[in-house]
């Protein structure tokens, strides 16, 4: 209890600071400052600690209930016919995978520790990148990133061209076909529904409240805090149970931190993959090499200006050799 | 310099050609950013098919928008050394400059934006977005224009 109210008051500081911040700021100012690791929330996942009750499963799909789609039937007719009509609607039970009625779900991993067989079991869901290429190549701004590090999408704006999918590396976000603003502008022509991933409750931590995964967790599977003192923690407990880290790195640094107790490339070829499954591979910073031409950005202007420079005073020898 | 005056174009090939290169693949690479070269079999065309790779049109993007700072930043000084005096800029040549300053500067404030750390105001990166795209209508409209009826960007004083 002394833990919960603690990270409760913390968040509420948290967020009221982070909300500060964000109403004073002009855009561009804090640009290039890198990311803020006290500003940043994270959640470390205790894989040992995890026994798949799906509690969190649960949890999330009660706090979410009034967030999943309700599409309008019949859909419109697509154009061109290759355009995929994505249907979850009379699955909403499903809970084996990600779907848009589905944000979280466990996998499960068959492995061995010290000798023993045993089950592993992992919370899978939107690992809230720190530099989320979902949000930052999002054409349309739907996909946003808040100052404390949840990355979400405004399912009023979304337009459901799941290119949030195709560039995230976990493949996390799911279409729902039939919702959404495209209704209104073009439905044959352009858009596909809205794509639905893990908000980590930004509304209940706007609150001062939990994530409703963690709040429901009977094992505190998960922990929440400023990256930063998330990251020490993670590296005790792996130091403690002698185990590994995923998503310190990945795709240049996640909000969401893993600690196993066996390898992740033994678990990533243990658990089920596939779609709406996502793998625990190694990811490169997917943004990098484009952000790593910033730096030339601001270089090539002084280049032209020193052609133009040049090609002047060369143009000056020139004239005065020939007078 | 009379050559210069009777010549509206005082810019050499390979600069003519860079622009134009640099601004075709900008403005395609740009389109790139929507997922509709997929969905329209444009991506399907032999040969064509990074069109459709999210990562290589921003990558592409980002290499076109180097070469354009380069080029204006060029262009611009070397008409304010050289230029000046002998040629102005004409009414066409300063709504394409206009266009472009905006082009560069929304696309300036996206490129800060996917920068890790940063977080602009949701409402104010879906302006910027409108904005770019937007301002890269006009352009290709204007653009469309001055290639139809010979519109140059300088004539001389």
């Amino acid at each position: 209890m002394v833990q919960q109210i603690s990270r409760r008051v913390f968040l509420k500081g948290g967020m009221a600071a982070a909300a500060g911040v964000a109403a004073a700021s002009i855009p561009g100012t804090e640009a290039l400052a890198g990311p803020d690791e006290r500003k940043q929330l994270a959640t470390l996942i205790d894989i040992s600690k995890c026994i798949g009750c799906e509690g969190c499963v649960e949890a999330c799909s009660e706090v979410n209930a009034d967030n999943y789609p309700d599409p309008q039937k019949p859909f419109p007719k697509m154009v061109p016919d290759r355009v995929p009509v994505e249907d979850w609607s009379e699955k909403r039970d499903v809970t084996d995978r990600l779907t848009p009625y589905n944000w979280l779900f466990i996998q499960h991993a068959d492995v061995e520790i010290n000798g023993q067989e045993k089950e592993l079991t992992i919370p899978r869901r939107c690992m809230h990148c720190v530099n989320p290429p979902c949000v930052k190549l999002c054409p349309w701004g739907a996909a946003q990133q808040q100052e404390n590090g949840i990355s979400r999408i405004d399912s009023d704006l979304c337009l459901g061209g799941s290119k949030c999918k195709k560039v995230c590396p976990w493949d996390i976000p799911q279409r729902q076909t039939g919702t959404g603003l495209y209704l209104d502008i073009m439905p044959s022509m352009a858009g596909n529904g809205v794509m639905y991933k893990c908000d980590r409750c930004y509304d209940r931590v706007a609150d001062g409240e939990l994530p409703a995964c963690i709040e429901a967790c009977p094992e505190d599977v998960q922990t929440i805090g400023p990256r930063e003192e998330i990251i020490k923690k993670a590296h005790a407990l792996a130091k403690e149970i002698n185990g590994y880290i995923y998503g310190e790195t990945e795709n240049g640094g996640t909000n969401t931190i893993y600690v196993s107790p066996v390898p992740f490339e033994e678990l990533n070829q243990a658990i089920d993959k596939g779609k709406g499954k996502p793998h625990l591979k190694p990811v490169e910073d997917t943004m990098a090499q484009a952000n790593n031409l910033a730096a030339a950005m601001l270089i090539a202007p002084v280049a032209g200006i020193a052609a133009a420079v040049g090609k002047y005073f060369k143009r000056s020898k020139t004239v005065s050799k020939g007078a | 310099m009379n050559q210069n005056l009777a010549n509206p174009r005082v810019t050499s090939l390979p600069v003519r050609w860079t622009y134009l290169t640099t601004t075709f693949f900008l403005v395609l690479t740009g389109f790139g950013q929507m997922p509709i070269f997929k969905r329209y079999y444009i991506a399907d065309i032999p040969g064509l098919g990074w069109l459709a790779e999210f990562f290589v049109t921003h990558y592409i993007h980002y290499l076109g928008a180097v070469v354009l700072l380069a080029l204006a930043a060029y262009l611009l000084t070397d008409y304010l050394m050289s230029k000046r005096n002998s040629r102005r800029m004409t009414a066409s040549g300063w709504v394409r400059m206009g266009l472009l300053a905006g082009m560069l500067a929304s696309g300036g404030l996206l490129v800060i934006r996917n920068l890790a750390g940063t977080n602009f105001l949701p409402e104010f990166i879906i302006f910027m977005d409108v904005t770019h795209l937007g301002l890269v209508m006009v352009f290709l409209f204007v653009s469309l224009y001055c290639l139809i009826f010979k519109k140059h960007w300088t004539t001389g004083r």
